[in-house]
């Protein structure tokens, strides 16, 4: 980990090897520990050190970057000589809008001294507990238990220097029997946030509950979707269509549709960078300040968020959403969203169903078609009928086609509380909550 | 290095590891991507760092670190085998790594032209070149061209006398072109499926496949997809897969299935386990008698080509299933060991800061005796489909859905209308046993696969499918709707 002050030495000895050049530079330095578990033993247990500095070199409008994690004076030599080499290489690019110029973006606290503390004891003792209540029930417990730390930095030569440190943590558990299974998830930046018993006792449960499952037809559903399904639709939303540049390429399930009401007056959806009952970033990897952003509100598409490159070809302003630099080819994404939570229960969701499935998650989802964001995906650890307001019985699971446009359309009642989970993908962190929606298209069973 | 590797092994053994290994990894990359004749992306990159690996009372640890300095060396040494502590205290049967692993040498990528020698301005060329070629073609949005590099030296030991180096170097690369036209989107890439086929090999690879000879072609298709007739929704019929396909479907079906740690249960929480229990050994109809599935990692080309595993196990070839019959995993010395067999080199880490899992190698369905031609002559009724769009499978490795590119309907022996939003979907056992036809060697292309993801922190494996086209009966198709 590095302090603020070295971490401008640094960033200034990069900088002033451009000799004049613009450039743009994140440094990152960051440690991470996992202890995974399987079978109810610990069977990989890791942590890793790094750091990385990625630099862009500009020659008028020819851009090169390179990147290394060998910050000694040769690496760091190196580095300016293949980004610059990179650049002289490089076409000019004609709508490359130029570095930003420093801006005041408000510090956030997401560091916690206990989390970045955490020893692989402690972690070991964690994950026990849930092994052991999954051995009392005669079940298989898995699943991994992480903690790890990192500083950010944002620098450029018009004067941008961005520091940022966090913490993070994520507790996640499969339990299984021959015929069912649960799982339980939890995101935090303070590790003690995380109730791991807890949500061992939910997969535990959801395991229990799941024996002998029924296969029923496919069709057309009624579902009530706890919050990990609804983060797979938030999340599928964001990867298809909440950055400009997929609104530019022609490829969102916004494209045409900025302003009408597409989704049910229960859909609220933004991306706030600094909202501490997230995973806190100020800024962006471009050193702008984060924006909060309205993507939709009641049910009515606002518009995307942008970095400066697709926000200069739509003649917007960056809202603070630029992607790493060896990600900036994906465009802008938001990276810390958030659904308006609503006020029903669970309970009241089912008790409100005369037919329908209630569903734990969704597995191995993948776009199908980019219009209306049609998803396919399994269902996964835990599939409920509910007939008359009541479960009744566990389900085989079973393959869906649905376009998450309709499915946001068709919302019918928003879960009271939102949860916090951080995505394996850049670290995008989504607070939602459970969904109960008609007209669910599932197209097939598993075996 | 040897130094600073041989330290580590010293000091895992003096602090009470029965076994240890070490890795002292550098990867560098390099990576053009043009779009709309715009240089996207020129970036040069470079990681390295060590890891090791410690097993300690049975229990494993692991710590890695970017500094290869003598003092870094010992406080990761000293944190892996605290770690392999903290793994004792949950723990079950003491792991067994089975015979002693005492390989020695070294491995280098066969190439003709190193692709990191070239200068950088000839490889933009043959992107600009593919990218102007895409522009001429009226109706497409987007053009992407992209080339992806990679060049990684490792150097591994073990307590149990191996001593391993070796280079390996890869080429990918392709072309893409998106039409939009209402609610239609339509992409068509070449030679692979997102723009991107990688072997292991030099700068002739990518020179092979021609980029700019094949852009005119993939652009009009994307322009002709817009308004080519939709895919048949929920009907039977018969399946030919064109080889770019059907090396993600064995990639899906065939090589996940036949991991053992997903047998075993250790990707049980993330990717999931497998319906391939081991019971099924030599003892299961997988698929039809035509089916041959092998795993090599010594085949060129293939992106599972390699000296040795990343437990000094050597590169070899091993049939997975034979004239049908499911006869074999993919392993590693813990899992091999387990099984009352010997590990046949899958264990792969994705870095120097990754512990080695199983990981495909290449996983490869072997040739059939059909010409392509007589193939479609010979199936009356049936789709054509190739190049993937989309790709969701289950838990267990059963239920499948793929989306491809592109479709085209065979009529009486004859390849008929271009269909656009293909997809089909079945059951793993059901759909390989329906497996009738498979073409010959002179269809079969080793196709590369750079991203892989399995394990918890993530990895992203490299891996290769050999393949050529071959028909599948009574499939369910379209299933978009």
């Amino acid at each position: 980990m590095i302090e603020e002050k070295e971490a401008r030495k640094i960033t200034d000895a990069i900088l002033q090897r451009c000799k004049g050049n613009p450039a743009e530079l994140t440094l990152m330095y960051y440690e991470a520990s996992l202890t995974r578990f399987a079978n109810n033993i610990i069977h990989q247990n890791v942590t890793e050190r790094d750091a990385e500095v990625t630099l862009r070199y500009f020659i008028g409008k020819q851009i090169g970057t390179a990147s290394t994690n060998r910050l000694d004076q040769a690496g760091l030599d190196e580095l300016v000589e293949h980004a610059k080499s990179n650049a002289k290489a490089s076409p000019e690019d004609p709508n490359y809008p130029g570095l930003p110029e420093p801006e005041a973006y408000q510090c956030v606290t997401a560091w916690d001294q206990p989390t970045a503390d955490y020893t692989p004891e402690k972690r070991a003792r964690a994950v026990g507990a849930v092994c052991q209540m999954a051995v009392e029930k005669g079940l298989n417990a898995s699943g991994a238990l992480s903690n790890g730390s990192s500083d950010l930095v944002v620098a450029n030569t018009h004067g941008v220097f961005t520091y940022h440190r966090t913490t993070n943590a994520d507790f996640q558990t499969v339990v299984m029997s021959d015929d069912s299974s649960g799982r339980a998830q939890e995101s935090a930046w303070k590790v003690d946030d995380l109730a791991v018993e807890a949500l061992g006792k939910d997969a535990i449960e959801t395991a229990v509950r799941g024996h002998n499952p029924i296969k029923i037809d496919p069709g057309e559903y009624t579902v009530v979707l706890e919050h990990y399904a609804t983060d797979d639709i938030v999340s599928s939303l964001n990867f298809y269509g909440m950055g400009a540049q997929a609104l530019q390429e022609g490829r969102s399930w916004m494209n045409d549709r900025i302003g009408q009401q597409l989704m049910s007056i229960m859909v609220s959806i933004w991306d706030d960078g600094l909202d501490v009952r997230g995973t806190p970033l100020p800024f962006d990897f471009e050193g702008v300040p984060k924006q909060r952003v309205d993507i939709v509100k009641q049910g009515v598409v606002m518009g995307p968020v942008y970095d400066r490159y697709s926000g200069a070809k739509m003649g917007k302003p960056s809202t603070g959403h630029a992607t790493p630099i060896n990600f900036r080819g994906f465009g802008p994404l938001a990276l810390n969203l958030f659904m308006a939570p609503g006020d029903a229960t669970i309970e009241e969701m089912i008790a409100s169903t005369k037919k329908g499935l209630y569903i734990n998650r969704f597995h191995y989802t993948r776009l199908v078609h980019p219009h209306d964001c049609i998803i396919t995906g399994m269902t996964r650890d835990g599939v409920f009928l509910i007939e008359d307001g009541q479960v009744t019985s566990p389900v085989k699971n079973l393959r869906y086609t649905m376009p998450y446009v309709k499915a946001l359309a068709n919302v019918e009642a928003v879960g009271k509380a939102a949860h916090l989970l951080v995505g394996e993908f850049g670290g995008i962190s989504t607070s939602v909550p459970a969904l109960k929606i008609n007209g669910w298209n599932f197209t097939g069973s598993t075996v | 290095m040897k130094e600073l590797i041989m330290r580590a092994l010293d000091l895992a053994q003096s602090r009470g590891a029965q076994y240890a290994d070490v890795r002292v990894v550098n990867n560098r990359t390099e990576s053009i991507s043009v779009k709309d004749g715009i240089v996207e992306e020129l970036n040069s990159s470079e990681t390295e760092g060590v890891g090791v690996r410690v097993l300690v009372n049975g229990a494993w640890g692991f710590a890695s670190s970017r500094n290869l300095t003598n003092e870094e060396i010992d406080h990761i040494t000293s944190q892996a085998v605290e770690i392999a502590h903290a793994s004792g205290l949950v723990s079950g049967e003491k792991v067994d790594l089975g015979p002693k692993v005492t390989s020695q040498g070294s491995y280098q990528t066969p190439l003709k032209i190193d692709p990191f020698s070239l200068p950088l301005e000839d490889k933009l060329a043959v992107l600009m070149k593919a990218d102007t070629e895409m522009s001429k073609v009226q109706g497409v949005r987007t053009r992407q061209a992209n080339t992806s590099l990679v060049k990684e030296h490792k150097q591994f030991a073990n307590t149990e006398g191996a001593y391993t180096e070796q280079t390996i170097v890869e080429t990918g690369g392709g072309i893409q072109a998106m039409a939009v036209g209402g609610n239609e989107i339509q992409v068509r890439s070449y030679p692979n499926a997102f723009a991107r086929q990688q072997v292991t090999g030099g700068w002739e690879a990518l020179l092979s496949w021609d980029l700019p000879g094949n852009a005119q072609r993939v652009a009009s298709e994307a322009v002709a997809l817009l308004t080519a007739d939709p895919c048949p929704s929920n009907i039977t019929t018969s399946l030919i897969l064109g080889g770019s396909q059907l090396a993600l479907q064995v990639h899906e079906s065939c090589g996940h299935p036949t991991e053992l740690d997903r047998v075993y249960g250790s990707e049980a929480a993330y990717a999931g386990t497998s319906f391939l229990t081991t019971e099924k050994l030599d003892n299961f109809h997988y698929g039809s008698p035509v089916v041959n599935l092998t795993a090599d990692s010594v085949r060129p080309l293939g992106l599972g080509t390699f000296g040795w595993d990343d437990e000094g196990i050597p590169a070899q070839s091993s049939p997975l299933v034979r004239e049908g019959l499911f006869v074999g995993y993919l392993m590693s010395r813990e899992t091999a060991t387990k099984l009352g067999r010997y590990s046949n080199g899958c264990m792969r880490a994705s870095g120097w800061n990754r512990i080695p899992i199983i990981r495909m190698v290449n996983v490869s369905l072997e040739p059939g005796t059909w010409k392509l031609d007589d193939l479609i002559a010979d199936t009356e009724d049936g789709i054509y489909m190739d190049s993937n769009r989309s790709w969701s499978i289950d838990d267990k490795r059963y239920n499948f859905q793929f989306g491809t590119e592109i479709g085209y309907e065979i009529k009486q022996g004859k390849m008929g209308r271009m269909l656009r939003n293909c997809t089909y979907t079945g059951i793993t056992p059901e759909f390989w046993n329906s497996c009738d036809a498979i073409c010959n060697a002179d269809h079969w292309v080793m196709w590369g696969t750079p991203n892989c993801g399995k394990g918890q922190p993530g990895q992203t494996a490299h891996t290769g499918h050999g393949a050529a086209p071959a028909r599948f009966r009574n499939v369910k198709i379209g299933v978009l709707k």
